[in-house]
């Protein structure tokens, strides 16, 4: 129960601190509306669905990629990691929490922008929700660690995308071939594994991220 | 509580603390004096267990649970209230009773009239205050101060000199300060360290 209260603890501190700066959502909604507007415009009159479908995912990951630069910038402006760290939870409650925000402010994004891929291009099914929804956790997991591990660094700017982009190809994969397949259950599964994996190996590493 | 044994702490080829040896039992307390960048802040963080040593060993003898440690940064969220900060550290560190005890800190440190007001908005003054009932909520064992004194106006170097005189007599206090006249008055061991 305390490491469960730990982590509410602290991802309610994420979502408040949100809810007053409001530094972190309207970027990312503004950027993947006007990410897709722009493919729209871009995309030739007669292109396929198929190709819509890689767009829409290219614009969910550079969202969350936009949304994972901030994840960490309260503790890395002031240190405020250091007096999370010295608490005497489990640190893995800290990567937890974080990555519940994370989650969260990814679904509201594409709360948009699901509806404004659907009112630019085709219509969503249930495989590219079950898709998107299995990809935030996994982009979640993975982001949020990397994040952490960014955040230490001086050139956080260029190490995040350079170390979570190829990390989430796999996502990518998975995405775009449950998205545009007739039998989506295998990507979908897929994408699942790889929550599963990476969620397991980031909850046991985020210590080793925060401490010498 | 902290042995040292030829402590020494390097940030890449600029050696920090070197050879620094030091015992420190349960209820004392240590003054750390020195020039800028001599090691004071480092050699806190080595206790807090925030730096691990690069030489020698170090044996910080309680959990880091039971650790208090004000740092140069108050550690506070700017965008939560003064109540906001307490509680989430309260429940981190599973304080007992814990309403109470942050009322009661609030109180002493005079921040109670700005509990609700966000962190943002106080002065330097009240979040070094602030910073201070947080280093002090879940009454550790070992209190490390780094200038503790730093941005306080007189009232609450005043009130800071009390505490620290009732810390010191119950527990292990590191102090590091350049100011060592002010806590003249306690019975603290000196160490210091050289540029």
């Amino acid at each position: 129960m305390t490491y469960a209260s730990d982590v509410v603890a602290l991802a309610r501190k994420d979502l408040l601190l949100e809810l007053r700066s409001r530094d972190t959502v309207p970027a990312m909604l503004l950027f993947v509306v006007a990410a897709l507007v722009v493919f729209r415009f871009a995309l030739p009159s007669d292109a396929s669905d198929l190709a819509a479908q890689g767009l829409l995912w290219i614009a969910l990951i550079f969202t969350a990629l936009l949304g994972l630069t901030r994840a960490f910038a309260a503790e890395r402006e002031q240190r405020l990691i250091d007096g999370l760290v010295l608490a005497p939870c489990d640190r893995s409650a800290i990567w937890l929490a974080k990555g519940l925000s994370v989650l969260a402010f990814l679904a509201l994004a594409e709360a948009i922008a699901v509806p404004a891929y659907a009112l630019f291009f085709a219509p969503v099914d249930g495989a590219l929700i079950a898709a998107v929804v299995l990809a935030d956790l996994g982009i979640a997991a993975v982001g949020t660690l990397l994040s952490a591990m960014a955040a230490a660094s001086r050139a956080r700017e260029l190490l995040l995308p350079l170390l979570f982009l190829p990390l989430v190809i796999p996502i990518v994969v998975g995405g775009v071939g449950a998205s545009v397949t007739e039998d989506p259950g295998r990507y979908l599964a897929f994408l699942a594994l790889y929550d599963g994996i990476f969620a397991l190996l980031a909850w046991a590493t985020f210590e080793y991220v925060v401490t010498e | 509580m902290i042995h040292a044994r030829a402590l020494e702490r390097r940030f890449g080829d600029k050696r920090v603390l070197r050879g620094l040896d030091l015992d420190l039992g349960d209820r004392e307390t240590l003054l750390v004096t020195g020039p800028n960048g001599s090691g004071k802040s480092t050699l806190l963080g080595l206790f807090a267990g925030l730096l691990a040593p690069t030489g020698g060993t170090l044996e910080v003898a309680v959990e880091r649970g039971a650790i208090g440690y004000l740092a140069h940064e108050p550690l506070v969220y700017c965008e939560l209230t003064a109540l906001e900060n307490l509680d989430l550290y309260g429940r981190l560190y599973r304080v007992p009773e814990r309403r109470e005890r942050i009322g009661m800190l609030l109180e002493r440190f005079d921040l109670w009239g700005a509990r609700h007001e966000r962190v943002s908005a106080f002065s330097r003054g009240m979040t070094q205050r602030l910073a201070l009932c947080r280093t002090l909520l879940h009454e550790p064992r070992l209190v490390l101060l780094d200038e503790p004194y730093s941005g306080l106006d007189a009232a609450g170097a005043t009130l800071l000199d009390g505490e620290v005189a009732a810390l010191s007599a119950s527990r292990a206090v590191v102090v590091s300060t350049h100011d060592p006249e002010r806590i003249d008055g306690l019975d603290a061991r000196r160490l210091e360290l050289a540029a």
